[in-house]
């Protein structure tokens, strides 16, 4: 407190100044790290090197099945590490652009995404098709189809939307839904077509599966959004609810969907950078290409058998040389 | 209180009824009643009577009467619906045009190449160099370094011996659950961001502690942090640092960095200011009493506040794996998302296990230096053995490590694990099958969760979004004023006409039904509990260690038990509230309860009361204030959970947090963000008993 009327001692004044010459040294390094040394190196990544490849982990089976038999081949055939990452569909794209990750193995369709970062940016480019085609849809289980066929029309679906009817839903009928980063044009379709339903996210595939599994074993009616090619549907048979016909543009605006999912060829997406200098990974990804059949067989392993995705994997690639064998560049 | 002063002081008669009224919110010192010079007409007096701001009636009265004119215009203008969308204001948008702004712009602009990937590249190089180290000195070095270095945080010798065996058991434990590897990746991560919080914290609590201006500036804005579910903020981060280590850091660093500066801060403010004398007199510069003196004396501050933002940043490293941290999170994460309830449990436990070791090592340390007579148990050799034990841990751990590689054994050795998802899965589709429908009498926890969703959080949800909107706000107004004073009303009343104005009204509302059903579980069953705790020896014994593990535990550890009991949907996020609130209610609860003044309860004994006289005449009114902050922690807890609970079906705005990280879509992501933000305001403040406050 009485600091200030003491008289400054020569020790005291040494102090000040040596702490002066601190604070202005400090200062200076500071300035100096954060803006002398120029601009920052883009796009690096957590303990990278070229020979790892890094893949996004998509969150449902079909998709796993690639990433699992890729990382596998990768690993064992070509001799690479392979990092997967787990993150949204369209996380996935921005990641794809920075470089985070090298590819994606099955993009069901993201016209937005595209346009900006394949037309416009340039950080993309199209690795070819995947061989599976995939379709969206809605559907309800067969032995609910068997017992009222006009159920299979959308015009009808207003007629049981009692019987869909759960606590979640509250006086609409349910629409059962995936996770919330899938494709989807449900809630515009619900309301241009002026449906008695009512979405709701079951937050994710695994659990949309366990839901409709629980519903098949106590045969009750249930309507979901759905896919095909799904291994599920093997064990669950699904009939699919007729939407209105597909019309030139009638999707080009997303508010105003008022029509069927169209039937899309699965794409492969790869970095731009990678594709161009990634060598053997970047060719033997976009040589990979397999049917339906083949994709199914390794998710039923996964999620119907409940065996580890590089398992799996193992197993398939052990099973099936003649095919693979033809990626390996 | 400066209500007080403005009280009208006017007649003694009616001191006695007013009074009465008083008791009945039991709050405040009773105002001394003045006599007054002249007394004004009888229904001036009555007047005043009805709006005497020191009772609870007046309050509610003076409120009503400011909000009628405006309530009464806002409901003709806009009408008595749901929030007006002449009110609300088009957020999305200008986000939006930010966020593409963000992904043209970030491999070009000066603020992205100079600055923010400068930072981004720093802190993976951190990362990866101290995961690089980890791994180096492989699973031998490690075990060894961290079990020495725990053993010397808490003193050495026989005291340190309880932590070092707890440190060993963690260890092993997680390499047995086949979780080495990402254990390492957490711990790297968690290296890094609790330096940095530390050091940033200690710099704010240094320059809040030092000048009363930046106090004045910081506290508001560190009370917010308070309320803050970590899930609300986690967005921005993705799109300027991309998914990766670099964005889980910085998000981590901020939500850890609050209590190490509130603390330290504290620490300094609260120092002996005989203690500064005397070192001012002996001639010591201010920087020399800040080391000397200042710093020393809140020492035990500052460790507390490092303990806090250890927990805190384990919590958050866990959560940000959402954006791509990796490590134990991640693990949990995909298991989630594929309800593989095994193998998110197996990477949950040492989470777990990781938290309790922090957390006793910590304290340890705390316990230490609040017991200097004892600083530590070397006995007679203590100065050499003090001053050689860091550097001997570090020897050991590089000579286990270079034992391990001579070996060839860095990584955990294969065979030396146990394969608990099997298991669990089977015994959690045991459960499923047999105790989630069917059982006789009780239901079964699917019947439960169906019919808790169908009449209470169905009807509350409903019933809240049906209420006109000016009558919710009113509402928030009242309770708020209740508890505190007009600026809390204003803050709070503020904070929900935000939520409208972002329009987010009807899902905030939902969110608000899921909190309030929460809440009323954990109170109902946290007081419950809290009662016979206080009450019975040997439950509060038992309970100890339970709760302190409970309370230790990273909020993501929840989501597991309840996807499996509930399935998926509001239930599952709310009954994960509610786990992860009780340990606190409980615990305060029992405290409140425990320190009700002896003297009342031998009088009410000696009078004759019952055991339950006794509790709801004498300890449970005295124990309001304790129950009041039991109820406030419970609220800020159980909405941090709820939000989170979007990612196992909770739907409403945690739904719309998880679907703008997972879309990467700043427009949705950052509006439900800062509604969230609004709730946990609105529900701190009606909450927030008025001495809390002002106690500070």
């Amino acid at each position: 407190m009485h600091t200030g009327e003491r008289p400054r001692t020569p020790a005291r004044a040494r102090t000040r100044t040596r702490t002066r010459v601190a604070v202005a040294a400090a200062c200076a390094l500071g300035t100096l790290v954060l803006s002398a040394c120029g601009a920052a190196e883009t796009g690096k990544q957590s303990l990278a090197d070229s020979n790892t490849v890094n893949l996004t982990a998509p969150s449902w089976v079909g998709a796993e099945a690639n990433t699992a038999v890729a990382a596998h081949l990768l690993e064992e055939e070509l001799g690479y590490n392979v990092r997967t990452r787990q993150m949204g569909e369209v996380l996935a794209w921005d990641a794809l652009s920075r470089g985070d990750v090298d590819a994606i193995l099955e993009d069901w369709g993201h016209p937005q995404e595209e346009k900006r970062y394949v037309e416009e940016k340039k950080t993309v480019v199209s690795g070819g098709d995947l061989g599976v085609t995939g379709h969206i849809g809605w559907f309800v289980p067969k032995y609910f189809a068997d017992e009222h066929p006009d159920v299979t029309d959308w015009r009808n679906l207003d007629k049981y939307a009692d019987e869909l009817r759960t606590p979640e839903s509250g006086d609409k009928g349910q629409l059962l839904e995936g996770s919330p980063d899938y494709v989807t044009n449900d809630e515009a379709l619900i309301k241009n077509l002026d449906l008695d339903l009512k979405p709701v996210y079951a937050g994710s595939e695994a659990t949309q599966i366990t839901q409709i599994r629980r519903s098949a074993e106590n045969r009750k009616p249930f309507l979901t959004y759905w896919w095909t090619p799904q291994w599920l549907n093997a064990e669950v048979e699904m009939v699919e609810v007729e939407l209105p016909e597909r019309t030139e543009g009638c999707d080009a605006d997303p508010e105003r969907i008022d029509c069927a999912y169209p039937k899309t060829p699965l794409q492969k997406f790869l970095n731009a950078d990678f594709a161009e200098n990634g060598g053997r990974a970047a060719q033997f990804l976009k040589n990979f290409r397999w049917t339906e059949d083949q994709q199914n067989e390794v998710a039923q392993m996964i999620a119907g058998e409940r065996m580890p995705a590089e398992e799996a994997a193992e197993k398939w690639v052990e099973e099936n040389p003649q095919v693979w064998k033809k990626w390996i560049p | 209180m400066s209500t007080a002063t403005a009280a009208p002081t006017d007649d003694s008669r009616t001191g006695t009824t007013r009074n009465a009224v008083g008791a009945g919110t039991a709050r405040g010192p009773a105002r001394p009643a003045a006599p007054a010079p002249l007394a004004p007409p009888p229904a001036v007096g009555r007047l005043r009577r009805a709006l005497d701001p020191g009772t609870a009636r007046g309050k509610l009265a003076r409120l009503a009467l400011a909000a009628v004119v405006p309530v009464a215009v806002a409901a003709v203008l806009w009408g008595s619906g749901t929030w007006p969308a002449a009110l609300t204001v088009d957020a999305t948008a200008p986000l939006d045009r930010v966020s593409d702004w963000i992904v043209d712009n970030r491999e070009t602009h000066w603020v992205f190449l100079y600055v923010l990937l400068h930072w981004s590249n720093t802190a993976i190089d951190a990362i990866d160099g101290v995961y690089l180290l980890l791994r180096w000195l492989g699973w031998a070095g490690t075990g060894t370094a961290a079990v020495l270095l725990s053993w010397r945080a808490a003193g050495g010798g026989r005291r340190g011996l309880r932590v070092a065996v707890t440190t060993a058991a963690v260890f092993a434990a997680c390499g047995l659950l086949g979780m080495w590897e990402p254990t390492m990746v957490t711990l790297a991560l968690m290296a890094v961001s609790v330096a940095a919080a530390a050091v940033l914290g200690v710099l704010l609590g240094l320059a809040a502690g030092l000048s009363d201006r930046v106090h004045r500036a910081l506290r508001p804005v560190l009370d917010t942090m308070q309320v803050l579910p970590a899930f609300a903020y986690l967005l921005p981060f993705v799109l300027v640092f991309g998914i990766g280590s670099p964005a889980a850091l910085f998000s981590t660093v901020i939500y850890a960095a609050p209590p190490m500066a509130r603390l330290t801060a504290m620490g300094l403010r609260g120092a002996d200011p005989g203690v500064l004398e005397a070192s001012a007199s002996l001639g010591a510069s201010r920087l020399q009493r800040l080391r000397t003196a200042r710093l020393p004396l809140a020492r035990a501050e500052i460790l507390l506040g490092l303990n806090q933002t250890i927990m805190m940043a384990l919590s958050m490293v866990v959560i940000a794996s959402v954006i791509g941290a990796g490590g134990l999170g991640d693990e949990v994460y995909q298991a989630l998302a594929t309800v593989d309830v095994g193998r998110a449990l197996a990477a949950g436990i040492p989470i777990v296990l990781l938290a309790v070791w922090l957390d006793r090592t910590t304290a340890a340390a705390g316990e230490r230096l609040d017991d200097p007579v004892r600083a530590d148990g070397f006995g007679p050799l203590r100065t050499w053995a003090a001053r050689a034990a860091a550097p001997a841990a570090v020897a050991a751990a590089v000579t286990a490590a270079l034992a391990a590689r001579a070996a060839g054994a860095t990584a955990w050795p294969e065979g030396w694990t146990v394969a608990i998802a099997r298991p669990v899965n089977l015994a959690k589709d045991w459960i499923v099958a047999n105790l989630s429908e069917g059982v006789p009498v009780v239901g079964g926890t699917l019947v439960w969760a169906g019919n808790f969703t169908e009449w209470l959080l169905n009807p509350l949800r409903d019933g809240l979004q049906a209420m006109p909107w000016w009558s919710v706000l009113l509402l928030v107004a009242a309770l708020a004023r209740l508890v505190g004073t007009w600026r809390t009303a204003a803050t709070a009343t503020a904070a929900m006409a935000a939520v409208g104005v972002l329009g987010v009204w009807g899902r905030s509302l939902n969110t608000l039904s899921q909190v309030l059903a929460g809440l009323a579980v954990t109170l109902l069953l946290g007081i419950a509990v809290g009662i016979l705790a206080a009450r019975v020896r040997w439950v509060e014994r038992a309970l100890r260690p339970v709760l302190d593990t409970l309370q230790t535990m990273p909020q993501f550890v929840y989501l597991i038990p309840v996807v499996a009991l509930f399935n998926v949907g509001r239930a599952a996020a709310v009954a994960a509230a509610v786990v992860y609130a009780l340990p606190a209610v409980v615990r305060i609860t029992t405290q409140g309860l425990r320190q009700v003044d002896p003297a009342a309860m031998e009088a009410a004994r000696s009078l004759g009361a019952t055991g339950v006289q006794q509790l709801r005449q004498v300890q449970l009114p005295l124990a309001r204030p304790a129950l009041l902050l039991a109820v406030n922690q419970g609220v800020v807890l159980v909405l941090a959970v709820v939000i989170i609970g979007g990612m196992v079906g909770g739907g409403a705005l945690g739904y719309d947090v998880v679907k703008g990280l997972s879309r990467g879509d700043l427009g949705l992501g950052l509006v439900a963000g800062t509604a969230i933000v609004c709730l946990g305001l609105v529900l701190d403040r009606v909450t927030q008993p008025a001495g809390a406050r002002t106690k500070q």
